[in-house]
């Protein structure tokens, strides 16, 4: 692996029975960089991310750097409201030191004394996964990624499942992280406008690898008739936020 | 008292306190249903082993570790989880079982017959119990996150694999431990009923656990003693009485 690198992927392919989800895809992750990784639905990006942690078989060479320590926040849980475990219970999956837990909670902006509600921390900590909102819920999957000292965040679609003026305030508190923690994040997004805002470098997914590089200059309108222009309702549905970038 | 009825009592309330703590995972991971068609496999090993001339406890043992084995083979090579398959091979080996064991002791190993439980039972069951109790609870962070999220428990270094197939072996022996007071036809219910009570009630996961535990506990222990009492088979009245438990939890969880 080259010097400066945390990540280096080569020749990755992986295949569901005879089903080539991924080929071909060969990238590297700059230490402190962030990476978005974007395609439309059924591109492969989740599985992309699995095949990283090692969740799932792939060919091909994934070489993370030696110190590397890896935080994943998943897309969303399927807890349903009816099973009682706390958000404290969740934390001692990782972390039974109660000051460590206040701490990330502190940082992704669930702690103490943030609000006018004194008690909001504590509170949190004794309501049940399931009934959390979006918002909420995605801040909780941050923290529990941040208990392990991480300095790789893999995130899939911050947003999702998030209300609109939510949103801002994910991608802010990830750069807020970044610049609090020495921290290289990967993440997975169908909006072009938080690529161009908070990314360095954007690897963009269609089965295939379709474009790599910093996002002015590699997504041009062939890259995104590559990914999105089969199907002309993905495509705008999908850049809504894009469009004033003149492409 | 009774001596006798004591160390049943005693001993019944192991099982029930390992069960409920087990189900409360069956039921959280979604497979009530496998933990009572598991139970159905007990009654062809517990055939074989009467045929055989040795302890129908280590024959329903030998055939419940064989279909766990199957089970997790299952859920973990096949995309979808193959529930219809279970359900058809679990209900077969019931079939199976009711024809080929033997007449006399067929209605004993269908609901349970505390007549049958010796001193060493006794012993050997309450060590079972507790060995269930500890493995339980070492895995039973690992197992937890798994059941939340596959993906997280993996990325956090938890073998996910390996945690349910050990799981999934508890609740084999403590399935075998139940058959001796319920039956093979009603253990699933020891497993399953007590854990699905203490979920109406339950306000943490550790609130969980415990309910579960002492809801199995009161269950068999009254259960238990109605049988002797009423001069019923006891695997009828160790259900009804968590049933009972049951309704009336529900009942609490709607007035909340």
């Amino acid at each position: 692996m080259t010097e400066g690198n945390i990540l280096s992927v080569s020749n990755l392919k992986v295949t569901f029975n005879t089903h080539v989800i991924l080929d071909g895809i060969r990238f590297d992750v700059r230490r402190d960089g962030t990476l978005a990784v974007i395609g439309p639905n059924g591109a492969g990006k989740t599985v992309l991310f699995r095949a990283i942690l090692g969740l799932i078989p792939y060919e091909g060479t994934v070489e993370w750097a030696p110190d590397v320590r890896v935080g994943y926040v998943p897309q969303k849980l399927y807890v349903g409201k009816d099973i009682p475990l706390t958000v404290s219970e969740f934390f001692q999956f990782k972390e039974n030191d109660s000051r460590k837990i206040a701490a990330v909670l502190t940082s992704v902006g669930l702690g103490e004394g943030e609000s006018k509600d004194f008690h909001r921390g504590q509170r949190l900590l004794r309501t049940r996964l399931g009934v959390l909102s979006g918002g909420e819920l995605q801040r909780v999957l941050i923290a529990f990624a941040l208990l392990g000292k991480p300095n790789v965040l893999l995130f899939d679609e911050p947003t999702s499942g998030v209300d609109i003026s939510g949103e801002e305030t994910v991608y802010a508190l990830i750069d807020k992280l970044k610049k609090e923690k020495d921290l290289t994040i990967i993440f997975i997004s169908h909006e072009l406008e938080v690529v161009y805002n908070y990314a360095d470098t954007v690897l963009c997914l269609n089965k295939e690898q379709v474009c790599f590089g910093p996002p002015k200059q590699v997504v041009d309108k062939e890259s995104l008739e590559a990914l999105y222009g089969e199907n002309v309702q993905v495509y705008r549905h999908q850049n809504q936020g894009g469009h004033h970038h003149g492409h | 008292m009774d001596i006798k009825l004591l160390l049943l009592i005693t001993t019944g309330a192991f099982v029930g306190a390992a069960s409920g703590y087990l189900g409360s995972f069956m039921v959280l991971k979604r497979m009530s249903l496998v933990g009572d068609a598991l139970s159905h496999v007990a009654l062809p090993g517990i055939a074989i082993a009467l045929a055989l001339g040795i302890d129908p406890l280590l024959g329903a043992l030998v055939a419940l570790t064989l279909a766990v084995i199957g089970i997790w083979y299952l859920g973990e090579h096949s995309e979808i989880y193959p529930e219809a398959l279970v359900g058809v091979f679990f209900t077969a080996s019931l079939a199976i079982g009711i024809l080929v064991t033997p007449e006399p002791e067929l209605l004993e190993a269908l609901f349970g017959d505390l007549e049958r439980i010796g001193y060493w039972d006794g012993l050997l069951t309450i060590v079972l119990a507790m060995l269930i109790f500890v493995v339980t609870r070492r895995i039973s962070r690992r197992l937890l996150l798994g059941v939340v999220s596959e993906d997280l428990a993996s990325s956090t270094g938890v073998n996910t694999s390996h945690v349910n197939f050990i799981y999934l072996l508890l609740v084999g022996v403590v399935v075998a431990l139940g058959v001796k007071f319920v039956g093979t036809l009603l253990t699933g219910a020891l497993v399953i009923v007590p854990a699905v009570a203490a979920k109406n009630l339950a306000k943490s996961i550790n609130h969980f656990y415990v309910l579960a535990s002492l809801i199995g506990v009161v269950s068999v222990a009254v259960g238990i003693v109605i049988a002797k009492f009423v001069s019923v088979p006891s695997g009828p009245a160790v259900v009804l009485v968590s049933i009972a438990i049951f309704i009336l939890s529900y009942v609490l969880k709607n007035r909340n």
